[in-house]
């Protein structure tokens, strides 16, 4: 059932995909409705899924990779659609649904059996620091998303190649760098709590707050990348573009260090 | 029943003409009342503005009308007729309706795309719709120009991107800034150009303008007009900090503006985006100024580029547009066609009717006692008979067959209806 409700909410993403992509050079509403509803439907399945995991496993299902790797895209699915609701920026889409659909595909390649939770870590920080954690991680994928359109935007401004169907599509300059600033904003004080959450929870599982773990030091990278996109930009200035190309950095760190600890298999962490 | 177009636009005649010929308002509805009355016009619309002026009318013979209406016009306006004739284009039957069809798509305007000939082509046929001068044909000639119009903007992009130099200049601002109405614009110098910009941008309503200009008294002037503050000149650096938007175009003969004022501006305006715009020749800001981050400067050649680009697009899409009248002239063409069977459609539904009505009347004489569901039974009964009789041939016509002048003579003569048709007119 699980299992189905995934693979389900996998085909609607990657239609999704596909119609986000031909919505770039098409100019039909219909295609934006379309790619909508796929969305939206993805999106229940995925929740459904979700729910299902959670009642059978008894606990929130972030426990194995195949878990953490779906309720992250879930997340990233879930901002777009608050962004959505406020922005109206429908050219996200094209943006964000490949980088969702390739996380997805990415799960649904790691096995999926449900296993029994070790005791050392059924706590209610279980909930609070994943959920945190990964709400955090989403803001700053959509920033990615963001980051990227600006760029994209920036350089056919720069360069005085308009008219182009994308450039028409993508909002301005400003717009873009004010959801860059909103995300990472967001972002930010979620990935704070979750360093802290996660400290007390290993305290109170291991009787420590940090211990060098590698994802400890990858969170903390990535804190410190944020921390200066912050700073730099409400002292120096540092918006627009600088601001794109270190949000872009920022995540794809995110992504090694998702990735690449747990190719590594070390660590405390080891069933994210 | 025949579709006429007689006009004249930017193309073949001179503005001198068209000022002429022109129908202004006051005269209009006399214009509209008297080509209407001509002998050989049924319906009559006209269409009047400064880059054309057309006359459509459905007339029984073209040749004879597209004459009286030519006499008409160099009457009415008193203008010499063989001038006229030069500039006048005549279009009947199909190609009437293509042109009409090109017109309101904003096809055959001076600058493809443009937006106001369909609003124009619209209030044109209100009038003469109000004024009771249309019929059947050029009501649904006139919607249907419209709608095809509505469709070529839906499906082509010909109506998007700018194509003029001040509307390109807001296009772009709108790129950068989310809300213009929250931005400070300063109008750097004046000149013709730049005032253009200027009160486009101001129609886009911004926060604050800020004029500088050599002359003090000038910028005074113009900052009067534009509701802004003036400043000297040698203020502009200080002013720059503040300002978003710069329309640049003061005569000076080399760089006002340099790279390293523009990082000191950019500094003190904490990185803020800022949009340069640079219409004066010689360019009065150092291009290199476009490298500095957040800084986008345009200078009079780059702002052409967009438009002559934009044109081009249009250009392309116009063929698009093209496709899509043609398609929807086979269909309008196929409904004329119908036209010519519908009178005698209704002459054999009528004579049908007569003759149940008139049997139906003798019997109920002969048997005046008949119960009402019996009365009601055979009624029904004749009904029936007369529409499965009449079914075929009114099937027939309908169809649209190539020797559609054959079978409607046919159906005329075999069913007796030649009079039934004439009383009916």
């Amino acid at each position: 059932m699980g299992t189905i409700l995934f693979a389900l909410a996998l085909i609607f993403y990657f239609a999704a995909t596909i119609v986000s992509i031909i919505d770039l050079f098409k100019d039909k509403k219909i295609i934006s409705h379309l790619m909508f509803s796929l969305i939206a439907v993805g999106f229940t399945l995925h929740t459904a899924n979700i729910i299902y995991r959670y009642i059978a496993a008894g606990h929130i299902p972030i426990t194995n990779f195949h878990e953490s790797t779906s309720f992250f895209s879930w997340s990233i699915v879930l901002i777009f659609f608050i962004l959505q609701f406020r922005y109206k920026v429908t050219i996200l889409c094209s943006f964000v649904m490949p980088v969702v659909f390739v996380l997805m595909l990415s799960s649904s390649m790691l096995p999926q059996e449900i296993r029994p939770l070790s005791p050392v870590l059924q706590s209610y920080w279980l909930i609070i620091h994943t959920v945190v954690a990964f709400l955090g991680n989403a803001a700053f994928a959509l920033a990615f998303g963001v980051g990227t359109m600006y760029l994209v935007q920036e350089h056919y401004v720069k360069s005085k190649h308009l008219g182009g169907r994308i450039f028409g599509k993508l909002p301005s300059l400003q717009t873009l760098d004010a959801l860059n600033y909103e995300l990472i904003t967001l972002g930010f004080p979620l990935l704070t709590l979750a360093i802290i959450t996660g400290s007390l929870w290993a305290e109170s599982a291991w009787g420590s707050y940090w211990r060098w773990d590698p994802r400890e030091v990858w969170s903390l990278t990535t804190w410190l990348i944020y921390a200066i996109v912050l700073h730099a930009r409400l002292v120096a200035g540092w918006r627009g573009k600088r601001a794109a190309i270190l949000s872009i950095l920022g995540f794809l760190l995110i992504l090694a260090a998702f990735f690449g600890i747990k190719v590594l298999r070390q660590g405390l962490h080891v069933f994210l | 029943m025949k579709i006429i177009v007689v006009g004249l636009n930017h193309n073949t005649a001179d503005v001198e003409v068209r000022e002429k010929v022109a129908f202004n308002e006051s005269r209009l509805e006399e214009g509209l009342r008297r080509f209407r009355e001509l002998p050989e016009v049924e319906e009559a619309v006209i269409l009047s503005t400064c880059n054309r002026v057309e006359l459509y009318a459905n007339v029984k013979d073209t040749v004879k009308a597209s004459e009286s209406i030519k006499t008409f016009l160099s009457e009415f306006h008193d203008i010499n007729r063989a001038s006229l004739d030069k500039a006048l284009y005549i279009h009947d039957d199909v190609n009437a309706i293509r042109h009409i069809f090109r017109v309101a798509s904003s096809l055959d305007s001076m600058v493809i795309g443009e937006p106001q000939i369909l609003g124009q082509l619209k209030e044109a046929f209100e009038i003469a719709l109000e004024k009771k001068m249309t019929g059947i044909l050029l009501n649904r000639l006139m919607k249907k120009a419209i709608s095809v119009a509505k469709r070529v903007r839906r499906e082509t992009r010909i109506a998007e991107n700018a194509v003029s130099i001040s509307f390109a200049a807001v296009e772009l601002a709108k790129k950068i800034f989310t809300d213009l109405s929250e931005k400070v614009f300063m109008l750097l110098g004046a000149g013709e150009m730049a005032e253009l910009a200027a009160r486009h941008l101001m129609r886009n309503g911004v926060k604050e303008v800020i004029v500088a200009n050599r002359s003090y008294g000038r910028a005074c002037e113009l900052a009067k007009e534009f509701n802004g503050r003036p400043v000297k000149l040698d203020d502009f650096l200080q002013e720059m900090v503040r300002s978003d938007i710069v329309i640049c175009s003061t005569g000076a003969p080399h760089y006002i503006l340099l790279k390293d004022q523009m990082q000191r501006v950019m500094k003190d305006r904490k990185q803020r985006p800022v949009f340069l715009i640079d219409i004066s020749v010689p360019r009065n800001i150092d291009p290199k100024i476009n490298d500095l981050d957040n800084v986008y400067l345009y200078n009079i050649d780059d702002l052409q580029g967009i438009v002559d680009a934009n044109m081009f697009e249009r250009k392309k899409e116009a063929e698009k547009a093209e496709k899509i009248i043609e398609e929807e002239i086979e269909p309008f063409l196929k409904w004329l066609s119908s036209l010519d069977s519908v009178p005698t459609i209704v002459a054999l539904r009528e004579k049908a009717e007569e003759i149940k009505r008139e049997e139906f009347e003798k019997l109920m004489n002969r048997f005046p006692d008949m119960e009402e569901g019996q009365k009601k039974a055979i009624e029904y009964m004749a009904s029936a008979i007369m529409n499965k009789l009449i079914h075929p041939p009114t099937v027939a016509l309908k169809e649209d067959p190539e020797d559609k002048d054959l079978m409607i003579a046919i159906i005329k003569k075999l069913y007796g209806i030649e009079e039934y048709e004439k009383e009916g007119k």
